[in-house]
């Protein structure tokens, strides 16, 4: 994953390696868990799961999931669940689609009201559950239902199609090889240089500093994975600009998940709601924009899938938002709250759609599919429950 | 009352870093009410819960003998089947269920293919009137008063063969009337024969209704006497006649002005409005630490939850910090006023466990370590670096998760949270609950030296040589009021326990 940001195992104290290790244990196994999923699939399949073209399906593929699983990751931390949002991500996608077939609007404006809507849902669902109590489950289970009546209903159970070419582009176009490869290699670039000034300004505080070599060879993993995906995918078509879309909220929301007030305040929330209020912080604040965060996201996954489609149908999002909680958990999300990683729900979304896609191209059928991720998620709830004793 | 009807013998229990009993002797008579007192921490629950098989077999030392014969409980099972029940201040019962549901949920009635619901009814019909309780079997556990519902708790542990019936503090949540009702059973019992052990802080209670008093203090017994040689003030002198010794490293000093005035101030329980604090009036200074005591439920800690901005409902009165007058509705204003307030349960309201400590740490004074409203982590680890340091933190890593540290590191790390924002005002609701020896002395050092800086400091203890080695003034409360106030000289611990337990219990137990 290409991931510009220094993660927060920088600011282990020299004396305690052993114990980062021990502690970075559950996402080297998310990473080995990932490694054999492709490495059986990619016999299976005589290679042909590991081929540019099939990657290139696979990350267009997950990149609807990875969206929403970025927001699921702080709702779920926050202590919360989101049930509505395949039901959202099929009203704001019937949305777009609505405005621009039938009425003609530009793309842009389309895109604006997608997530806006997305994000006004949100609020919604979210001042009930932080400004009412009533539970999460409950008010995104009701919302799962209504948002997908409402989409029958202002669709009329038609099939909107087809957008506009440059809407269409969003979910079906790709980087230009050069661009692709300039983009991997600041990537890189802004990683090193963000490790070395970590590094320096630690050392200024008079901090102790991990070891060069941990520190730089995860940077120098973290790059050649950037730069390898980024060659397969330039063998195919090159970069898909949805993926770039994922991968950049991706590290918005790390941003804001590690170093801003707002991040740290939601995993306290979700640790701790008692001990959070009596230390100052806005308990139903808090969780209101997290709300409203997700159903943004919401909006811009809407838009990705429709896009992809070409159509907005009444079906579209279905069943979402499982393949989205299975990808969290499996990243490591505690459904407990106070747990989880951005990061991970972004491996967790790439080993759902492994498996969907892996066993697709074997020609499994699809009742094997709901099967084996079932059954991998209760695996993964069960991991994090027995690591927990 | 001739024999035997419980021996515990011998018994010591070592938690991790603490002696919580050290060769404890308990000998019960058939038939009598014997009441066990002790100061909080002193070890009373830990026996019972050796007693009733909580702590099983194994996990202390010593001999317990039931009737004579030697028992060895592996579980709370065990101990009911041989008789033994014990009522919990917290109370057991499902709301939800009827009186006749929960009076019989473990008994064999319920243990049928298809319940027999007429007889249970009837049963619980019976047992009702038995102990001079006339309500309707089906009434929701839930609509009944509290002072009911331990009545009902008494009736189930009978229901269920008891010989030996423990209370642990039974009152204590119970209005007058619900008292006397209660009293008046545990003697109708006793007639019957039932043997019980009765836990009260309340002596004016033990001195009506039990035959015998244990007293503990310190996980040591030191005397079984009848209560026909005891006088509450022996009591009381009993449990707490520990020499004050170099615990705690009291300094005098100069004690500024006023920084928090606190004028007629009521608060009221949010739903049901009825009044927790009445009319409380106290001035805190500059340096000043100001010793709050009281019995558990005194209100002490809602007071001070309540002027945090912690508990919901109406308040009403002035708060005056640093001549200003404020209006403190949630924690954050508080904390905006130079407020902080370290919980009595840093469990549950002073700590994130699963987070690390530097985050923990940072968690009120986030803002300190933020540059343009980011997080600047090397700045924010530095931070908690340097006040962990200053309070003698010890942990593997500042990444360590504080739900595996022990109890006085995590205070530790409770305190760290709330001085690095540099209070004016300092609330610390039972400091050292639960933390060894050494760990005490540190916190002390720490309350005492931030005292020096001139912040106005506020102890909350149940433990009395602590507020009154820690404190320059003390206050007492009873029943949601101050009901004393006495200067470190002439402050004594019989002086605060009798202000504390005082007035109304004594009335009572003459109108017994």
């Amino acid at each position: 994953m290409n991931n510009p940001l220094p993660t927060n195992a920088n600011v282990i104290p020299k004396e305690n390696k052993k114990l980062s290790f021990k502690l970075d244990f559950q996402a080297y196994t998310l990473i080995i868990a990932l490694v054999l999923i492709a490495l059986i699939f990619g016999f299976f399949t005589n290679g042909e799961f590991l081929s540019s073209r099939n990657l290139s399906n696979l990350f267009t593929q997950m990149s609807v999931v990875a969206v929403l699983a970025i927001g699921m990751t702080l709702i779920i931390v926050a202590g919360h669940i989101d049930l509505s949002i395949g039901s959202l991500v099929g009203l704001t996608g019937g949305i777009a689609a609505i405005l621009q077939v039938w009425f003609g609007m530009n793309t842009v404006v389309v895109v604006i009201v997608a997530v806006a809507v997305g994000a006004l849902v949100g609020l919604w669902q979210g001042w009930w559950v932080a400004y009412r109590a009533v539970p999460a489950f409950i008010v995104t289970l009701g919302g799962m239902l209504i948002f997908r009546g409402i989409l029958i209903g202002i669709s009329e159970g038609q099939t909107i199609a087809p957008l506009n070419n440059s809407f269409k582009l969003i979910g079906n176009s790709y980087l230009p090889y050069s661009i692709g490869y300039i983009i991997a290699a600041i990537s890189v670039v802004l990683l090193f240089v963000s490790t070395a000034r970590m590094r320096a300004k630690r050392q200024s505080m008079g901090l102790a500093v991990p070891s060069t070599f941990v520190d730089y060879g995860k940077v120098a993993v973290y790059s050649f994975f950037t730069l390898l995906i980024t060659y397969m995918l330039n063998r195919y078509l090159g970069i898909p600009i949805s993926m770039l879309i994922a991968v950049s909220f991706a590290g918005l929301f790390l941003f804001v998940s590690l170093k801003t007030s707002f991040g740290r305040y939601v995993y306290a929330i979700g640790g701790n709601a008692e001990a959070a209020a009596l230390s100052g912080i806005n308990i139903k604040r808090n969780v209101l924009y997290v709300f409203i965060l997700m159903g943004a996201l919401a909006g811009v996954a809407g838009v990705l899938l429709t896009s992809r489609l070409n159509a907005a149908t009444v079906s579209a999002g279905n069943m979402l938002e499982l393949d989205v909680i299975a990808a969290c958990v499996i990243g490591g999300t505690s459904l407990m709250g106070g747990k989880g990683k951005i990061m991970g729900a972004i491996i967790g979304a790439l080993i759902m759609a492994s498996i969907d896609n892996g066993m697709s191209m074997m020609n499994i059928e699809t009742f094997w599919q709901y099967i084996v991720k079932g059954s991998i998620l209760i695996f993964a709830v069960w991991l994090d429950i027995s690591s927990k004793k | 009352m001739g024999t035997f009807a419980l021996q515990m013998k011998g018994i010591t229990k070592v938690f991790p870093g603490v002696k919580a009993l050290d060769n404890v002797t308990f000998s019960v008579r058939k038939g009598e009410i014997h009441a066990l007192c002790g100061e909080n921490g002193a070890g009373k629950s830990t026996l019972m819960k050796i007693l009733s098989g909580v702590y099983p077999v194994g996990t202390y030392s010593g001999q317990i003998l039931i009737n004579g014969e030697a028992v060895f409980f592996k579980s709370i099972k065990e101990s009911r089947q041989a008789g033994v029940s014990i009522i919990y201040q917290e109370l057991a019962l499902v709301e939800e269920m009827t009186v006749a549901e929960n009076l019989f949920l473990s008994h064999d009635l319920m243990r049928q293919k298809v319940i027999n619901w007429n007889k249970i009814n009837a049963e619980a019909q019976k047992w009702l009137s038995n102990i001079g309780l006339n309500i309707d079997p089906q009434t929701k556990v839930g609509d009944l008063t509290v002072g009911k519902q331990q009545l009902i708790e008494i009736a189930k542990a009978l229901t269920n063969k008891t010989d030996i019936l423990i209370l642990d503090e039974p009152t204590a949540a119970l209005t007058e009337s619900d008292v006397e009702i209660l009293i008046g059973l545990l003697k109708d019992l006793r007639s019957k024969g039932v043997t019980c052990i009765y836990i009260s802080h309340k002596l004016g209670e033990v001195m009506t209704l039990a035959d015998t008093v244990t007293i503990l203090r310190d996980g040591q017994t030191i005397s079984t006497d009848p209560i026909k040689e005891l006088s509450e003030d022996k009591i009381v002198t009993k449990m707490v006649g520990r020499e004050l010794t170099e615990l705690f490293p009291y300094q005098a000093r100069l004690i500024g002005e006023s920084i928090l005035q606190v004028e007629n101030y009521s608060s009221f329980e949010a739903h049901s409005g009825k009044s927790i604090i009445k009319n409380v009036s106290f001035t805190l200074k500059k340096g000043e630490i100001l010793g709050f005591s009281g019995l558990m439920g005194a209100g002490r800690s809602e007071l001070f939850t309540s002027l945090f901005g912690g508990l919901k409902g109406k308040k009403q009165g002035k708060v005056i910090i640093d001549g200003k007058e404020t209006n403190i509705q949630k924690p954050a204003d508080a904390i905006q006023e130079g407020l902080a307030y370290v919980s009595e349960d840093r469990k549950r309201y002073g700590l994130i466990l699963g987070m690390d400590i530097a985050k923990n740490s940072t968690l009120v004074a986030l803002n300190k370590v933020m540059k343009f409203n980011i997080i600047d982590d090397a700045l924010e680890v530095k931070r908690a670096d340097e006040i962990t340091r200053k309070m003698k933190l010890k942990a593997p890593s500042l990444e360590t998760k504080v739900g595996q540290l022990s109890g006085g590191n995590q205070q530790k790390v409770v305190l760290s949270k709330w001085i690095l924002n540099n209070p004016k005002i300092l609330i610390l609701d039972e400091p050292t609950r639960g933390i060894d020896v050494g760990a005490k002395y540190e916190i002390y050092k720490i309350i005492n030296e931030l005292a020096e800086q001139g912040v106005g400091i506020v102890i909350i203890s149940s433990e009395l040589p602590e507020v009154l080695g820690m404190s320059d003034r003390i206050l007492v409360m009873t029943e949601g009021s101050i009901s004393g106030e006495f200067t470190r000289k002439e402050a004594t611990q019989e002086k605060i326990m009798a202000c504390a337990t005082g007035g109304k219990i004594r009335e009572q137990s003459i109108a017994y």
